[in-house]
């Protein structure tokens, strides 16, 4: 039993599913970020915890409490909209105070309430403007405000940051995170930003096409993903999947790889379980920080590879440098640190850092686990 | 060189605005023009109109025909005036225009955010509700009204309206309310609001430009209204397009030209400080969700 529990639910609009029996379950204090592409269901999820939409089949609790079929209002919720939702016609002030106002709190009690959150957000000196007149951050700030005020079970954030100009979206960003750790709340957050997933969350959903494709700490999503999408999905630039066949070596399995001339390349895998796959294909998933240099490459790693192959681009950030290369007929990315000595059409010599290689059943998609 | 082609330039561009100018006042004139008689004659004595020239200016200047057409004019059988008649305008455009006005908005509000199995259908038929002739209603309405008691009284007109004008309040405000952002509703359900708090507290508040298309054209064509009025009113509540048609048409004794041109004024100055008045509003709130942002 969690705090939060989304138990089979679904979701269908006439014949159509559009959620299919999600499970999850958020623990007191947890932050959890919905993550997928658009139309995966995420918004449509959040919007049933929040009562917004109805559940065609299933459950969600709150505090152990069946909330199928509770008014919005009294599921003890707080959501923060995407495009902030603020009512033009009030002040800061009355935003922040109206759902106190309409669940009857007296108005000294409001008062007391609205003065805390808006010292706790540095609003104070708003709260007589209208929302016409703020900018986009301290219009988020409100939004965030007239939530915190009702002090609910579970805060809801439909993809809060997106309106927000880049720099604004990281300072927001730590702000919420700050607020998460500073009041332990609930929190279940929705983006489309993988990004914003992996800083903000205790525990990430991958979401596509109405089914979570999984459910983990950012550093499971991220290290070991369950499936391609997933692999893909996180991370930017996106992980390296390229088609490969595992050979057995001295008794160790390995991966095959063709290198842009077509010579093949043999990499040692970390795990055993791979054996039984011996002489069949599967797709190899490399992330692009794990191809380096051989100077670059990671210290602690018991488990580096070293291939050579030809380098077709550079293309220097600043902080890194991106490198790409043709490797099992695909167009692969590695990226570096900035004073690697690369330049294109170079044959050089790389280190791939196995350990943190991943194989899919090609058939499947899926992760092939031990 | 190019000093000379800009000089070319603005002579062309001069002529061209006169031109236009020229025109544009031409229409104004004609366009002005029925105005002017209509006021230049109402403060003549009956003698000058009579005695030919409309079109001249008084020689003599008097405010007697329109005190007569206002207070002593004789209209059916009591010489009233207009003025018991415009009182009847009064009773009944204020509250078929408030009626209508409010009905509309919650039946936009309910379309846009209340969705519901069936509701564009719904939608489509009020519409359909804006091109019904008048003339086919009378006889159904008429008997519709005499089943209520209302017929015959000013109260039975100002429903006729009321039901005439929900096609047109309602298209206004859906319109309105179509581009009115959902999240804004949803934020408010979370909060606790319930649906007339929902409706009260946000939603009306944000109306202005909406609500003031919607009283301007309600107004103009209720008061302007003649045909119903004519058909469900009888002598007492008789509006004031009726009374000024009964004024006119008058058979017995001479035709007071200068009382008719003034009575005419008379009854159409009440819509034209409607627009003077909100004109500025209806544009905008015309306009309104055409445009982006």
């Amino acid at each position: 039993m969690g705090f939060l529990d989304i138990d089979n639910a679904t979701k269908s609009y006439g014949a159509v599913e559009v959620l299919h029996k999600v499970d999850i379950s958020v623990q007191e204090g947890e932050f959890l970020v919905l993550v997928g592409p658009s139309g995966c269901g995420k918004s449509t999820l959040l919007n049933m915890i929040a009562g917004l939409e109805e559940i065609t089949s299933g459950e969600i609790r709150i505090k152990d409490q069946v909330m199928n079929g509770v008014h919005p209002s009294n599921r003890n919720i707080a959501m923060v909209f995407q495009s902030y939702a603020l009512y033009p016609n009030m002040t800061v002030g009355q935003n922040i105070t109206f759902g106190l106002e309409m669940h009857g709190v007296p108005k000294p009690e409001r008062e007391k309430a609205m003065a805390e959150v808006a010292k706790l957000l540095q609003i104070e000196q708003l709260l007589d403007r209208k929302p016409g007149q703020l900018s986009g951050g301290q219009r988020q700030r409100v939004a965030m405000g007239r939530a915190l005020v009702r002090n609910p079970d579970v805060f809801l954030f439909d993809e809060p940051l997106s309106n927000l100009d880049a720099k604004l979206r990281v300072d927001m960003r730590t702000e919420i995170k700050k607020l998460h750790q500073n009041l332990g709340t609930t929190i279940v957050y929705v983006t489309h930003d993988q990004i914003e997933a992996m800083t903000l969350s205790s525990r990430i959903a991958v979401m596509n096409g109405g089914y979570v494709q999984q459910l983990g700490t950012p550093q499971e999503i991220y290290d070991t993903p369950a499936n391609i999408f997933v692999a893909t999905f996180m991370g930017s630039p996106a992980m390296n999947v390229v088609p490969a066949k595992v050979v057995m070596v001295d008794g160790c399995p390995h991966a095959e790889v063709a290198l842009h001339d077509g010579a093949m390349a043999q990499l040692p895998f970390s795990q055993d379980n791979l054996s039984h796959w011996d002489g069949r294909d599967i797709l190899l998933g490399i992330r692009p920080e794990t191809i380096t240099d051989v100077d670059g490459a990671d210290r602690k790693s018991s488990n580096i590879a070293q291939m050579t192959n030809r380098i077709v681009v550079t293309e220097p950030a600043g902080s890194d440098t991106f490198v790409s290369m043709t490797l099992g007929g695909r167009d692969v990315i590695a990226r570096m640190r900035s004073d690697a000595e690369v330049s294109p059409a170079q044959d050089f010599t790389f280190a791939v850092n196995m350990e943190k290689a991943v194989a899919f059943d090609p058939e499947t998609e899926n992760r092939i686990q031990g | 060189m190019s000093q000379t082609s800009q000089d070319t330039a603005i002579r062309t561009g001069r002529v061209t605005r006169t031109l236009i100018y020229l025109v544009l006042l031409l229409f104004a004139l004609f366009y002005l023009l029925p105005l002017y008689v209509m006021l230049v004659n109402s403060v003549k004595p009956l003698e000058e109109i009579t005695g030919g020239g409309m079109m001249n200016l008084p020689e003599v200047f008097t405010l007697e025909p329109w005190l007569q057409a206002w207070s002593s004019a004789q209209i059916g059988v009591e010489p009233t005036g207009l003025r018991p008649y415009f009182w009847n305008s009064i009773k009944m455009v204020v509250p078929a225009v408030i009626v209508s006005t409010i009905l509309g908005a919650l039946n936009g509000y309910v379309l846009t955010k209340w969705r519901f199995k069936y509701d564009t259908i719904l939608f489509g038929l009020m519409l359909f509700a804006c091109f019904i002739p008048f003339q086919i209603v009378l006889i159904p309405m008429a008997r519709m009204l005499g089943l209520m008691g209302l017929a015959g009284t000013t109260w039975g007109l100002a429903l006729v309206h009321v039901v005439y004008g929900i096609g047109f309040t309602t298209l206004y405000f859906r319109n309105y309310y179509a581009v009115f952002p959902t999240e804004l509703i949803r934020a408010a359900q979370i909060d606790g609001a319930g649906f007339f708090q929902i409706f009260w507290r946000i939603l009306l508040p944000s109306s202005g430009p909406i609500a003031v298309v919607s009283i301007i054209w309600q107004f103009t064509n209720i008061w302007n209204d003649f045909l119903f009025g004519a058909s469900f009113a009888d002598a007492n509540s008789q509006p004031m397009t009726v009374a000024l048609n009964n004024l006119v048409q008058s058979s017995t004794g001479v035709k007071e030209y200068n009382v008719h041109f003034a009575g005419a004024i008379l009854a159409a100055l009440p819509t034209l400080l409607v627009y003077i008045v909100a004109g500025r509003y209806f544009v905008r709130g015309l306009m309104a969700g055409s445009v982006k942002g």
